[in-house]
């Protein structure tokens, strides 16, 4: 069963303890800035809701990615970049477009979500149910997949 | 079937891998001119400052990948192709018959008018081989000229300012990458590499270069004469679609396709850089010579050569330019439309600079500087063509909440 991670709308208080988690993984540092989920306040109706990579299966990054840097975790699913391959070109930044793929200038290179090797700390930190790591097919990802959909450029292509 | 891909950029390699997959008992020829196994130019600058090694800009990296994948790697150039006969010949002479043809030649950069262009020291940098001629010619304290700040050269200009060059920059329009930016970002980019002590000049260009005492010496219409070491014209660049003259094949700027990629004869189509294919945003028909749409390009035409009915929606004119530190990024229609409004910010203190153009509700163009948060998410906008609704007015008040829009309006999450 391929999980991911579910990010539910109504859930989320806005702590940004996720943020807080995922940049210590993977940078060492709690610093929201360098983290690899967001969460974005919506003042205006009263919501937060964080966002991140869903590894949708167009995999934007990863086509676009000049250097084979991009790969398919087969455990996890997950799409990682490789340290080591990556130049630092942004081409992905620019062709994902839910904008879950950046630039960190401190290395130089880019960082996505990585779904922490299949244990995700965003999750394990979360005090509600607003993250949670599931079975991918309960986790309504139908609708990010539309949005992938539409903005493909060879629609029936994927047909 | 036999299908033969002429040209191993990324355009190329992704249609062969795309044939292999939908076609596992056809036989699928890739020919590259070059001595080097397929790899990406958007690598070189990277070669360049030693980040990475040659093998670093491959475009796979196995070193069987091609073998693995049953595709047969032919090096060759092309010289003609003959639709009647069903064959692709090249520069020696061989004959490689095809049931589907795909050219995907890119493009060669063009050497201006200019006398002392022949002369030893001075370079294009486009292929690897390119690059390694540069390598031994830069260094700490070297005088270099480069010509041309478009989209390439400001790529190479990175690298040479890292090698510590005393670096001098001509570009003949009057701003830095015109066909990216508009005057102002353009302007703040020079401002933010001259702080950065590289020599710019605009509307300026290069009437010779000669050669005397072990320099070269650069004479520009401004009236000023540039010592130099080394060379570099990155003036622009031109389709590879001599070898089709006689084939019927029909070009203009690029090799005329439609959208399912197919040019004017049958079973030939073309995709990347070479191809003038569909524009999203137009509606008209333009070359994009960027790595997302090469690969777009490569997948479609693939599908289609394996008898697929894959329509292109078109590839949105973007790009992402790192210039000494200062990030740009252009989308789509960013000069803006008649009659559509359009918000702008700039930060000159923090060189930041953000440019949104609407038509109604819905985004169709940008351009951003200094910011890389999140940036993906105006191609998202851009290509869903999602209506903004409420978030049209928040982000002409604030055009910084980006992801908030794209979040908002496509109710994504």
């Amino acid at each position: 069963m391929v999980k991911a991670l579910y990010m539910s709308i109504s859930d989320c208080t806005g702590c940004q303890q996720c943020e807080m988690a995922c940049s210590y993984e993977h940078e060492g540092v709690f610093n929201p800035a360098k983290s690899r989920i967001k969460v974005f306040n919506f003042p205006e109706e009263g919501r937060n809701v964080p966002y991140s990579c869903t590894q949708c299966a167009d995999a934007w990054c990863m086509q676009a990615c000049p250097v084979d840097a991009i790969y398919i975790n087969t455990k996890t699913g997950a799409k990682e970049v490789s340290d080591a391959l990556c130049v630092g070109c942004k081409v992905c930044t620019i062709a994902c477009p839910f904008g879950t793929i950046n630039y960190n200038h401190a290395t130089g290179k880019v960082i996505k979500c990585d779904l922490c090797g299949g244990d995700p700390k965003c999750v394990e930190i979360c005090p509600t149910p607003a993250l949670t790591y599931i079975d991918a097919e309960q986790t309504g990802m139908a609708k990010m997949r539309l949005w992938a959909k539409k903005t493909d450029a060879g629609q029936a292509a994927q047909s | 079937m036999d299908y033969v891909i002429v040209g191993a950029g990324p355009a190329g390699v992704t249609a062969a891998e795309t044939l292999r997959q939908i076609d596992p008992d056809g036989s699928v020829v890739l020919v590259g001119a070059e001595a080097d196994p397929p790899y990406g130019r958007m690598a070189i600058p990277y070669y360049l400052i030693g980040k990475i090694e040659a093998d670093g800009t491959y475009l796979r990296k196995s070193d069987n990948f091609y073998e693995s994948k049953g595709i047969k790697y032919v090096q060759g150039v092309a010289k003609s192709v003959s639709p009647d006969t069903g064959k692709l010949v090249l520069s020696d002479g061989a004959e490689i018959p095809y049931d589907k043809l795909l050219v995907a030649t890119g493009s060669h950069p063009i050497r201006p008018p200019v006398d002392g262009l022949d002369l030893a020291g001075v370079h294009h940098c486009w292929t690897l081989e390119d690059a390694r001629a540069i390598v031994r010619l830069i260094g700490d304290g070297k005088d270099v000229v480069l010509m041309g700040a478009g989209f390439i050269g400001c790529i190479i200009m990175e690298a040479l300012a890292v090698s510590g060059a005393n670096l001098t920059v001509v570009e003949a329009e009057d701003r830095m990458v015109p066909r990216m930016m508009n005057q102002t970002a353009g302007n703040m980019i020079s401002d933010w590499c001259r702080d950065k002590g590289v020599n710019v000049m605009t509307s300026a260009r290069v009437t010779s270069v000669t050669e005397g005492g072990g320099k070269l010496s650069v004479a520009v219409d401004n009236g000023q004469t540039i010592a130099a070491d080394l060379v570099v014209v990155a003036t622009g660049v031109k389709s590879n679609a001599g070898f089709l003259d006689g084939s019927g094949v029909e070009t203009e700027i690029g090799i005329k396709v439609d959208n399912h990629l197919k040019t004017s004869v049958d079973n030939i189509y073309a995709a990347g850089d070479v191809a003038q294919g569909p524009d999203f945003s137009t509606g008209g028909w333009d070359v994009h010579a960027i790595q997302p749409t090469a690969v777009e390009h490569g997948r479609i035409a693939a599908l289609n050569m394996a008898g697929k009915d894959a329509a292109y929606k078109g590839s949105l004119n973007m790009n992402v330019l790192d210039t000494l530190g200062l990030i740009s990024c252009s989308f789509g229609l960013w000069q803006g439309t008649e009659g559509g409004d359009s918000v702008e910010r700039i930060d000159e203190k923090k060189s930041r600079y953000t440019i949104l153009n609407f038509e109604g509700d819905r985004l169709v163009g940008a351009l951003t500087l200094g910011r890389t948060d999140h940036i993906g998410v105006l191609r998202g906008l851009i290509q869903s063509n999602v209506r903004l609704g409420v978030w049209k007015d928040r982000l002409m008040a604030d055009p910084n909440r980006l992801a908030e829009a794209y979040i908002g309006a496509t109710r994504v999450i």
